[in-house]
């Protein structure tokens, strides 16, 4: 059981890191890593919605979709219980918790439609029956451990960003080139834990 | 019944239910935003210039509203339109002056001339080629950057040189740092008379290449009640706490034209009249 759950923890955030191994999420990947603290900002605002979606997809798939034989609309339902699961909590904030509402900010409703959320919960509905990921709390730790390492790409992307900025970079490299270049030494930095679970 | 109606009447249920409860929470959780924010905001200019030194109208009006600032902060509202806001809610107006920019130069191109630029009709850009082409190292460039940063209209470049119209000036001081001479100040409105001229050069240097500079004469100071014009090395200045009555300019006869009232010089007056 617990090395089942470590199995998830490592392979979440490091050996399949959902940017630099299921290049899921690389919209935000590239678009919000310019500063390390929007980068922050935005891995705050995925790992929120990416555990709490995670759980409520599951449980609205484990108790709906699959009694029922619906799996073939999983895509469908499952978006749209994000989307107003994000705009829920989304007017909540606001309200419970303001201080909290303005440092996610933009981010909150920009992850709204993001693929890595929907992967997540996606992988979730296709893990092994026998498996701890399909069960309600398995399926949250792996949303929230995929999120951890989500947030782990951007801050280290975000963070070699801004040092590249001082650099000199050669002219036809400039801009958004050295940046994919960077991010792809970056996956395969990260292909050297692969084999580790 | 077939998969199909399943299909439609669960993702039909599962929509509703979503929007409902949004709708619940969206109602429960219903954030108040405090209408006197708008409200203020209308009583603003609107003109979104930055000079109480916040982001814009709307932010000074919530800034106002939660009493971080007073109306009276805004440079372009006048005297009534404070008092509106601050009857509006329910506090005091401060008095304040009107204050207006002076560019403290006289030199339009017929007067002063050395050299002929062709770049970027920017002031900030001719700087950088030998400070200008003025034939005066001090003095208004006159391509109009604070022209271009005056959001009323206010400044007009009148052959080669700025001249801020008093009346339409509001004092928001969006042009004071686009100067790249620093030859704009803000002064009380209700001052008129400036000496425009900023160049720290002896006077028979500055009589070279500009008609209109100040010479330090003192004929000013001299027909003046002391004190009213201060003497500054080789340049006379309005003295701002104490100042001279606008007769002093007709008293004074500056042999420049260098001492001039402000709505005068706006109105063009002193074009062609030095000696």
């Amino acid at each position: 059981m617990l090395s089942e759950f470590l199995v998830i923890t490592v392979g979440a955030i490091l050996v399949n890191n959902f940017v630099l191994a299921k290049f899921l999420g690389i919209c935000p990947f590239l678009g919000v890593s310019k500063k390390l603290d929007t980068a922050l900002g935005m891995s705050g605002a995925v790992i929120f919605v990416m555990t709490l979606a995670s759980l409520v997809v599951s449980l609205i798939n484990k108790f709906l979709l699959v009694p029922m034989k619906l799996e073939f609309l999983q895509t469908l339902v499952f978006i749209v219980v994000i989307a107003s699961l994000v705009q829920l909590v989304e007017i909540m904030l606001q309200k419970l918790s303001a201080k909290l509402y303005e440092s996610l900010g933009i981010f909150l409703p920009l992850i709204t439609t993001n693929c890595a959320v929907l992967g997540c919960v996606v992988l979730n509905a296709k893990a092994a029956p026998d498996s701890i990921q399909s069960t309600w709390y398995g399926a949250t730790i792996y949303g929230f451990c995929s999120a951890i390492g989500f947030a782990l790409a951007l801050i280290l992307f975000s963070s070699l960003r801004e040092k590249l900025d001082l650099a000199t970079v050669p002219k036809a490299f400039e801009g958004t080139a050295i940046s994919l270049v960077t991010a792809g030494i970056l996956a395969m930095a990260f292909m050297g834990f692969s084999g580790l679970v | 019944m077939s998969i199909a109606w399943i299909a439609i009447i669960s993702t039909g249920v599962i929509g509703i239910v979503l929007g409902v409860v949004i709708g619940i929470v969206a109602k429960v959780f219903a954030v108040e935003i405090d209408e006197r924010i708008e409200k203020v905001e209308e009583l603003l200019p609107g003109a979104n210039c930055g000079g109480c030194g916040y982001a814009g109208c709307a932010d000074f009006a919530k800034a106002v509203v939660a009493e971080k600032a007073t109306p009276g902060q805004c440079p372009v509202c006048a005297p009534v339109d404070i008092t509106n806001i601050a009857d509006y809610l329910g506090i005091v107006a401060e008095e304040k002056e009107k204050r207006v920019a002076v560019v403290r130069c006289s030199g339009d191109a017929s007067h002063t001339e050395r050299s002929l630029y062709n770049g970027i009709r920017d002031c900030r850009s001719a700087v950088l080629v030998a400070g200008g082409a003025k034939g005066c190292d001090h003095g208004c460039i006159g391509f109009g950057s604070c022209a271009e940063a005056c959001p009323f209209g206010a400044i007009e470049i009148r052959d080669a040189l700025a001249v801020v119209h008093p009346d339409l000036c509001v004092g928001c001081e969006n042009c004071v740092a686009t100067c790249p001479k620093n030859l704009i100040i803000m002064v009380p409105a209700s001052i008129e008379t400036h000496v425009y001229c900023n160049s720290p050069e002896k006077g028979a240097a500055k009589r070279t290449y500009c008609k209109t500079a100040c010479i330090a004469c003192r004929k000013c100071v001299k027909v003046s009640e002391e004190g009213q014009m201060e003497v500054d090395g080789f340049l006379v200045r309005t003295n701002y706490e104490n100042p001279p009555p606008p007769e002093v300019v007709e008293a004074a006869a500056c042999p420049t034209t260098a001492l001039r009232n402000a709505s005068l010089h706006a109105a063009g007056a002193y074009e062609g009249v030095s000696k």
